[in-house]
């Protein structure tokens, strides 16, 4: 076992949690992410070789699976992002390799963004003033990339008008965070 | 004396009463009060200074389409100017300056200008300061600037926070009159997402300032149940202080909301205004109509003003410009006025009425076929001079004079896409017409229905159409309807110093003048007067101006036609288009995985893009950053140096296409790269110019990592995309941006492998034969974290490239330096970095600056015959294989203590100085700790061939000349031993 110690996106030892009102914005660390996209010609393979992983067809556009171990965003024709729980699956890129072998190119992207959940029954008057989804009917399960303060972002819906999760770029984290608890200031 | 002027009713808080000033004197309003209403209460009907003739005015409407009664809102850095008193919400502790205007109000030497008015008609401008030509900008601009002009800016930053905002829905509806409320009742009710959006502070547009009944309620009453009931609906959104300021593409309208500025100051955290872009699947314009004025000789003294503002400021704000009005009209509505002024305790003095057959009154006099030929009052209205049917002539006093010329429909939003407006002969107006915005329609009084139980029916069938709703339509509750009888009536014959535009200053004689000059088209009668150039963008002044030169041009007004109307429809700050975008949140930030670290070592950071890179790490007692850098430099190539590189774009590609997917977006071969092993990269574009360069590792059969410069990372993974999609359809090739997840970290000099070795785990053999020149693999360190090592120099010195995921990127670096401490393991920024690389003499940004091609990089024959990739076709142009082409090469100062700069032209040791003997230019410069003296790279015809040839590096406009020699690029170990050592 290694003995570097990281940080989170935001250059902490722990997560981030900021709360307004009765919304609260949580850096999530623990989230390990893989894209997977399946290789020409290789299509419903890679779909068939998903579905065990996820316990469903792999996402449609604008959709999300949320069953364990691993979640799953539509990101593109025949593209997705899985999500699993960093502490056991640090490895997800590897792990995935070996399920889906040469039907699908998998690439680590744990680390290339930071995951922050926003929670709480007002979350819509802040999403509105970052980005330009349409919020009357985003529910629980869509996802979209999205620009929220130029960056590009992806947003899931976990729980309909109560609980998103942003995914932005990591290096970008404290600029993102900046954004998402101004309008946070702003709009509660 | 205080408040003279309330009177009874109206929509105020009288339990509460705010305190504000005005050109430094204090008075008294009440919750409910703008500004101009305030100060009417307050006997206060002066209120401004005119643009160009400094006349005195005082409000001629009780809107957003005010031109006369603008003020300076609020003092120090959150003065605005220009600020209309008709919108400004009154708050306890307002305080309102008048503008332009010296010394005061009441006394303004600048109102000379008046006494000058058959100089400065309208092209004043243009026919005497023509001579001469250099006096316009240094003297004769700024004097009229001076002389004319509004408001004054505060010069400090504005220190208010605005935010933008997005919403949907399926009906936007702009203005909550009565059309607007009957829509929204029938979208709503029918479950539709909508938003109702107002400028106003109290939605119900002119029902608040009327006194008629709506289903036997008050107008005011009935409104208020309707937004009650919209208040309680999930589906609908409503937004009072809210102007929709433009209909631009794809049904997206841009609206305003003034969030604070109705308090004194903004709430902590809170902002002044949003800028809402609200994506609407279909629009319905509500905006009602603007009252039309009538010009006739001195119409804008203070207390003149549009009748039915009057009427509002009785009804909606209890309060008169004066105890004893007259009323000129040309249509019922003026009675309306007069009526309910009367019903409120105000005397009328009389009504002149152009209209012969004009209904009588048992309450006031009437005055048939009359028409105002001249008013008296100088700081405000005295006395009428009336012109009356038989000719005779009458002087009428009061304090104020309501004018009504009839009505116009608010038709600004149609036009936002170019639509044009069509005459309406029975309104004797434009109303919308043509070619709307997509998905716009448009009801109420702004379609010409101007009873308002027109409206109201016009509202509730227009969304019922508009949303597709089907079955029987809901009733319309009884309202009046009065049939809408107004004919043409512009100005009042005679007359010559009559005002169209009054916050312009431009009267019926300037379009006189206009005509007669020859500017006659609609547009240059626009720009040759000014009318309706304004703020106010001509709401209450346009008409008047087509309907004068359509008659002097014996055209109909249809066929003069309008200017076009842009957003946005009211003034709006400039700070809510900027939103939170300002200062360092103008763009996001990107910090590398040793950016704390570094900020520790209090190392200077330079943005490069939207990075912050350490550009280098100062010691105590450097006081130069030349110190530091060269010091960097001098160690890294003793020793060992660290540089964080994550910067560098990294792409991730896969597929069994990949290696010839590489090959076609490389110049050279990539196909047979063995795996483990990685090459330099040259990328052209499509016209053989190169485009960016970098590294691709192989790290499987089916796998690479390319590597971009920092400042091309996003572009290039554009152009591979675009290449995969479109261009390779077929091919087996997955891309993905892995620049962010990987901390790559350049450790270069003699004892980088030493170093390494500690880190690096044991069973991975990091020696010059197990992992020779440009190798790659796949590792791990510290005990097993996965990590990725490439063998690249940048420097010129043996080197690695160690990459780990970015979440261990700041405990790697600590642990390098904690490692390299037996080294003198020094970090180094951008700046070393640059030094180094000039020394070995590798091109970057300053070398592909998007003119050279491979050639001229020294790189010709790397452009493969033996494949197509893009742009080698196009890199055999002739002209870019000339003889004599621009080729890359190292310069030296004959004088070692003579500076080297980039940008410098090459000429040769004699003959003239010239661009048509330039020889080349200077692309990159740096001092070498090594060599002791500046050093450059830079281009020079046939360069190739000029080795030691001696010329001269010029630069004219800083006056330089120094000479240097030709050497090779590659100062430092031009044979590559180090970086295979």
């Amino acid at each position: 076992m290694h003995d570097l110690t990281p940080i989170t996106a935001l250059g902490g030892t722990s997560q981030r949690i900021d709360t307004v009102g009765d919304v609260c914005l949580t850096e999530m660390p623990d989230v390990a992410l893989a894209s997977v996209a399946a290789r020409r010609g290789k299509e419903a393979r890679c779909r068939a070789a998903l579905k065990p992983l996820l316990n469903a067809d792999a996402p449609p556009p604008g959709r999300t699976t949320a069953n364990a171990p691993f979640e799953s965003i539509w990101t593109g024709p025949d593209q997705w992002m899985l999500l699993a729980d960093f502490t056991t699956h640090e490895d997800i890129a590897a792990h995935l390799k070996s399920h889906l072998a040469d039907t699908a190119s998998v690439t680590e992207q744990t680390d290339a963004w930071v995951c922050f959940d926003l929670t709480g029954p007002r979350i819509t008057a802040v999403l509105e003033l970052l980005c330009t989804i349409d919020l009357t009917w985003f529910e629980t399960g869509d996802a979209i990339r999205t620009s929220i303060h130029h960056l590009g972002c992806f947003v899931i819906c976990t729980e309909t008008g109560q609980s998103v999760r942003i995914l932005g770029p990591r290096a970008s984290a404290g600029s993102l965070h900046h954004a998402i608890t101004t309008a946070m200031a702003s709009a509660l | 004396m205080t408040q003279t002027n309330r009177l009874d009713g109206g929509q105020i808080d009288r339990d509460a009463t705010l305190s504000f000033t005005f050109d430094g004197k204090t008075y008294a309003g009440h919750p409910g009060d703008t500004l101009a209403s305030a100060l009417l209460a307050n006997n206060v009907r002066l209120m401004g200074r005119s643009f160009k003739y400094h006349r005195p005015r005082g409000p001629l409407t009780a809107g957003s389409e005010e031109p006369n009664a603008l003020v300076e809102l609020r003092s120090g850095a959150r003065q605005e100017p220009n600020t209309r008193a008709t919108t400004a919400e009154l708050f306890d502790g307002l305080s309102a300056k008048s503008q332009n205007r010296w010394p005061s109000l009441a006394f303004d030497a600048m109102a000379i200008n008046d006494r000058l008015s058959n100089f400065l008609t309208a092209g004043f401008y243009y026919k005497t300061f023509m001579w001469p030509a250099a006096f316009w900008e240094k003297l004769y601009e700024p004097i009229i600037r001076k002389a004319a002009g509004l408001g004054s800016l505060s010069m400090q930053a504005d220190p208010d926070a605005y935010d933008k905002g997005f919403r949907h829905c399926d009906l936007l509806i702009i203005g909550a009159g009565p059309a607007g409320l009957s829509a929204a009742l029938t979208a709503a009710r029918a479950g539709k997402h909508v938003i109702l959006a107002d400028e106003d502070f109290r939605m119900g547009g002119r029902l608040n300032a009327e006194t008629f009944a709506i289903a036997d309620m008050a107008a005011a009453d009935w409104a208020a149940q309707i937004i009650a009931e919209l208040c309680t609906m999930p589906n609908v959104r409503l937004m009072p202080r809210t102007t929709v300021i433009g209909a631009f593409d794809h049904g997206i309208y841009g609206a305003v909301e003034r969030i604070s500025d109705h308090l004194a100051i903004p709430p902590a955290g809170k902002p002044r205004q949003i800028l809402w872009r609200v994506n609407a699947q279909q629009c319905l314009l509500c905006a009602g109509a603007t009252e039309r004025p009538i010009a006739f000789e001195n119409n804008d003294r203070p207390g003149i003003m549009l009748a039915a503002s009057m009427r509002a400021y009785a009804n909606r704000w209890a309060t008169t410009p004066a105890r004893r009005v007259a009323i000129f009209t040309n249509n019922d509505d003026g009675h309306r006025t007069a009526q309910d002024l009367h019903a409120k305790g105000v005397k009328i003095a009389a009504v002149i009425d152009t209209r012969p057959d004009a209904q009588r009154s048992h309450d006031y006099e009437v005055l048939q076929g009359a028409q105002v030929k001249d008013t008296k009052g100088r700081l405000g209205l005295t006395f009428v001079e009336v012109a009356q049917a038989d000719g005779s002539s009458r002087t009428v006093e009061c304090g104020a004079l309501g004018v009504s010329g009839g009505w116009n429909p608010n038709v600004h939003l149609t036009c936002h896409q170019r639509g044009r407006p069509t005459w309406d002969d029975g309104l004797a107006a434009f109303v919308p017409g043509g070619t709307l915005p997509p998905g716009m329609t448009v009801a109420g009084a702004a379609n010409g229905a101007l009873s308002t139980h027109g409206a109201l029916q016009s509202g509730r069938d227009a969304a019922r159409k508009a949303l597709g709703l089907k079955g029987r339509a809901p009733a319309v509750p009884k309202a009046e309807d009065a049939p809408v009888n107004q004919s043409p009536f512009w100005y009042v014959q005679g007359c010559s110093r009559a005002w169209l535009d009054q916050q312009n200053d431009v009267t019926v004689k300037d379009v006189k003048l206009s005509h007669q000059e020859g500017f006659r088209s609609v547009e240059h009668l626009k720009r040759y007067t000014t009318l309706g150039m304004a703020t106010d963008q001509g709401k209450t002044s346009n008409m008047g101006g087509l309907a004068i030169m359509a008659e002097l041009a014996g055209k109909s007004i249809h066929e003069v036609g309008t200017t076009i109307f842009r957003p946005p429809y009211t003034p709006m700050a400039i700070g809510a288009l900027a939103g939170r975008m300002r200062g360092k949140e103008f763009h996001p930030t990107r910090l590398t995985p040793s950016h704390f670290w570094a900020k520790e070592r209090g190392a200077v950071f330079v943005e490069v893009g939207n990075w912050l890179r350490a550009q280098w790490f100062p010691l105590p007692g450097e006081t130069h950053w030349r110190q530091s850098v060269d010091r960097e430099v001098t160690a890294t190539r003793a020793s060992v140096g660290v540089c964080d590189c994550t910067t560098l774009g990294k792409i991730d590609v896969q597929g069994s296409d990949a290696a010839t997917f590489l090959n076609k977006i490389y110049c050279n071969g990539f196909a047979k790269l063995a795996v483990g092993k990685t090459r330099y990269g040259l990328m052209l574009r499509e016209d053989g110019i190169a485009m960016d360069d970098g590294t691709a590792g192989r790290l499987a059969e089916d796998q690479f990592v390319v590597t971009t410069t920092t400042a091309n990372a996003a572009k290039v993974y554009q152009h591979m995309e675009f290449v995969r999609q479109c261009l390779m359809p077929d091919a087996d090739v997955q891309l993905i941006s892995t620049t962010e997840a990987w901390a790559q970290y350049a450790v270069a000099g003699p004892n980088s492998r030493r170093l390494l070795q500690k880190i690096v785990d044991a069973d991975h053999d990091i020696s010059n034969e197990g992992f020779p020149f440009m190798g790659c693999a796949n590792i791990t360190v510290c005990g097993g974290l996965r990590a990725r090592l490439f063998r690249i120099s940048f420097s010129g010195e043996l080197a690695f490239e160690i990459a780990v995921p970015s979440r261990y990127g700041d405990a790697l670096m600590r642990r390098l330096m904690v490692e390299g401490e037996e080294f003198d393991v020094t970090p180094y920024g951008t700046e070393a970095l640059g030094v180094m690389r000039i020394e070995k003499g590798h091109a970057a940004g300053n070398e592909l600056n998007g003119t050279t091609t491979a050639l001229n990089l020294g790189m010709g024959r790397m452009v493969s015959k033996a494949k197509d990739s893009i742009g080698s076709k196009l890199s055999e142009r002739p002209g870019l294989n000339q003889a004599d082409a621009l080729m890359q090469v190292g310069l030296r100062p004959i004088n070692a203590d003579h500076k080297v700069t980039a940008g410098g032209h090459l000429m040769n040791a004699t003959g003239p100085v010239d661009a048509a003997h330039d020889q080349g230019y200077v692309t990159s410069a740096a001092y070498s700790p090594a060599l002791g003296c500046m050093i450059g790279l830079g281009f020079l015809k046939d360069g190739g061939n000029r080795l030691r040839e001696r010329l001269r590096l010029v630069s004219p406009v800083t006056d330089l000349t120094v000479e240097v020699v030709v050497v090779s690029a590659h100062f430092i170990d031009p044979e590559g031993e180090r970086v295979r050592a």
